[in-house]
């Protein structure tokens, strides 16, 4: 005759006691991860405060202002101004190009193609985003920059009255606009991807309440799947926005470094922080290298600044989608 | 307003599945004709080829004529948007447009017609809230997000918003279905007072539903998984609920199948 355990026997049953050390276990091991990663992102900060340091003291405020680079020469010049001003010029000039190319292609591989078409599609931009960045580098210089300057060279002719479309020495080639143009390719993939995923979360129930209204194609997408996949596509850009602006060897190989703030993009010059730290580390002196230290702990700020302003963005139109306004 | 539906053997698939086969019957304007039958039996497939909707799901396809006050839907140079616009569909799970204010969705359907007039657009939403009984419940909130009222709530927006571009036809899919029984009293009530303007077809899987809002029903029927559904019986709401002429229509409006 077999009798029941007591009730509070039961109720401390070994099988319980081993969910609550699964339990331990895997909290132990997410919090851990989690710490890790505040850990290592204070370690980089410190680090980069810390030898950026000594770069500041010896340039002072003009540090921000400067457009030169001579931090070995005695007395050292150099300043961040024109390297952040070439980050986010090239950068945003990127961003203006693929965004409208990235959110199109996204829309046609999920609401436009057909499933398969779509799925294939699919893969073709996944493979752009598994290309080394080197290897945009090198098409870019020797393949997409002399066949962009036709294009340049007409825009400079017929509406060179616009600064930004403006060449004054009537050369083109390695500018900022023709780094922007193989920054944009790089950053595509990442855009479309995340955008097509966003679109795919769209409850199908969606579209067909606006088809049932009568709304064409294009009329869907505007009214049932645009709207709620704003914040994602704003995220998705600024994780484009995020990688052109670290992007550093593509950017080193195309561009003919200069160090002037100029809007006229078409002309050769420019340059970024990143592709700046690539190109003159290995030659640096010690003040050299605290300065160029100095310069990456700008490139930190910035982008730690867009991804902030993404996260706000993205937290205010989820609010907005959930009714919380 | 109210228009007159006649099917002519209506056949539908999705891609090679065959999901309704030789459907043909009358709907009558000013009335509620109720679909009904078990699970898979093609009734929702039949309601969404009433609007060329069907057809939105890839690979589906549809034979057969649909003739609203004799104008065939599916009849060569027929703008599937356009039949759209004039039937309205309400759908199982409320769908309002999330991120959309409550005026918005209500205005949704005008505004694809070009209609741009604040003043116009105002007494529309008005009207078209009226009607689905929700004016009194969100006149304070109209801008407001749709995806924040409740389910109920919900539905009868999507209700206002199909009205508000003053259909021919409503199409109802299972309205009630994902609701609570106060939310469901205050649909059918409401499609009570609709029916005196519109035309209109609802699909359910309650039988008292059926038997409460319709004046007409219809029973479909599947012979066996992986056959199409048929329509078996249709006739007066009253008769088909208590001596229908086919067993199949019997056996399961007393609930010994499906």
């Amino acid at each position: 005759m077999t009798v029941a355990a007591p009730a509070s026997e039961r109720l401390a049953s070994r099988s319980t006691r081993e969910v609550r050390r699964g339990d331990r276990i895997f909290r132990g091991l997410s919090v851990g991860s989690g710490l890790a990663i505040l850990a290592i992102i204070v370690a980089i900060a410190v680090f980069l405060v810390w030898k950026a340091l000594p770069a500041f003291h010896t340039s002072g405020l003009r540090f921000f202002t400067q457009t030169a680079w001579f931090p070995d020469a005695r007395p050292a010049r150099f300043g961040v101004a024109a390297l952040a001003f070439g980050t986010v010029l090239s950068s945003v000039v990127a961003l203006v190009l693929v965004v409208p190319v990235a959110i199109g292609a996204a829309l046609t591989l999920t609401e436009l193609a057909p499933r398969r078409l779509g799925v294939f599609g699919g893969y073709v931009v996944d493979v752009l985003a598994v290309v080394p960045s080197v290897v945009y580098g090198l098409w870019g210089v020797y393949y997409l920059v002399p066949k962009l300057i036709p294009m340049q060279r007409w825009l400079d002719h017929n509406a060179g009255f616009v600064p930004l479309f403006q060449s004054r020495n009537d050369t083109f080639g390695r500018s900022v606009f023709a780094a922007s143009a193989v920054l944009a390719i790089m950053v595509l993939p990442i855009i479309a991807a995340i955008s097509r995923e966003v679109f795919r979360q769209v409850p199908q129930a969606n579209r067909e309440a606006a088809l049932a209204l009568g709304a064409t194609r294009w009329e869907t997408i505007r009214m049932a799947v645009l709207p709620p996949s704003r914040s994602g596509v704003v995220g998705a850009v600024m994780l484009g926005f995020g990688r052109a602006l670290g992007e550093t060897i593509a950017v080193a190989l195309v561009l003919a470094a200069s160090f002037n703030v100029n809007f006229h993009v078409f002309e050769p010059g420019g340059n970024t922080i990143a592709a700046n730290i690539a190109t003159k580390f290995g030659e640096s002196g010690v003040t050299g290298r605290e300065a160029l230290i100095a310069s990456g702990l700008v490139l930190f700020v910035i982008t730690l600044g867009v991804n902030m302003a993404a996260r706000g963005v993205v937290y205010r139109s989820t609010r907005i989608a959930e009714g919380k306004v | 307003m109210a228009k007159r539906i006649d099917v002519e053997d209506l056949n539908a698939w999705y891609g090679s599945f065959h999901a309704v086969a030789d459907v043909s019957m009358t709907i009558e304007p000013k009335q509620v004709t109720a679909l009904i039958g078990p699970s898979g039996c093609g009734k929702s497939t039949f309601l969404r080829a009433l609007n060329r909707m069907h057809e939105v799901v890839r690979g589906a396809r549809v034979s057969g004529q649909v003739l609203l006050d004799g104008q065939d839907i599916y009849g060569e140079g027929v703008d599937a948007v356009a039949v759209r616009r004039s039937i309205g569909m309400v759908f199982q799970r409320p769908n309002p447009f999330p991120t959309m204010s409550v005026r918005d969705n209500v205005a949704a359907g005008l505004k694809l017609n070009g209609v741009r007039k604040k003043s116009e657009l105002d007494d529309v939403v008005e009207r078209s809230l009226t009607m689905a009984g929700l004016w009194d419940e969100v006149s304070h909130r109209l801008d407001r997000p749709g995806g924040g009222l409740s389910g109920g709530q919900q539905q009868r927006l999507c209700i206002a918003r199909a009205l508000a571009v003053e259909p021919e036809v409503l199409l109802m899919d299972e309205p009630c279905s994902s609701l609570d029984p106060i939310s469901t009293l205050r649909i059918e009530d409401l499609i009570g007072e609709l029916k005196d303007r519109y035309t209109i077809v609802i699909v359910t899987h309650n039988m008292q539903e059926a038997a409460r809002v319709s004046e007409t029903t219809a029973f479909f029927n599947i012979a066996g998984a992986g056959e199409p559904g048929r329509l078996i019986e249709m006739g007066p709401t009253t008769k088909i609920f208590t001596k229908p002429d086919d067993t199949r229509t019997e056996d399961y409006i007393t609930g010994r199948f499906g």
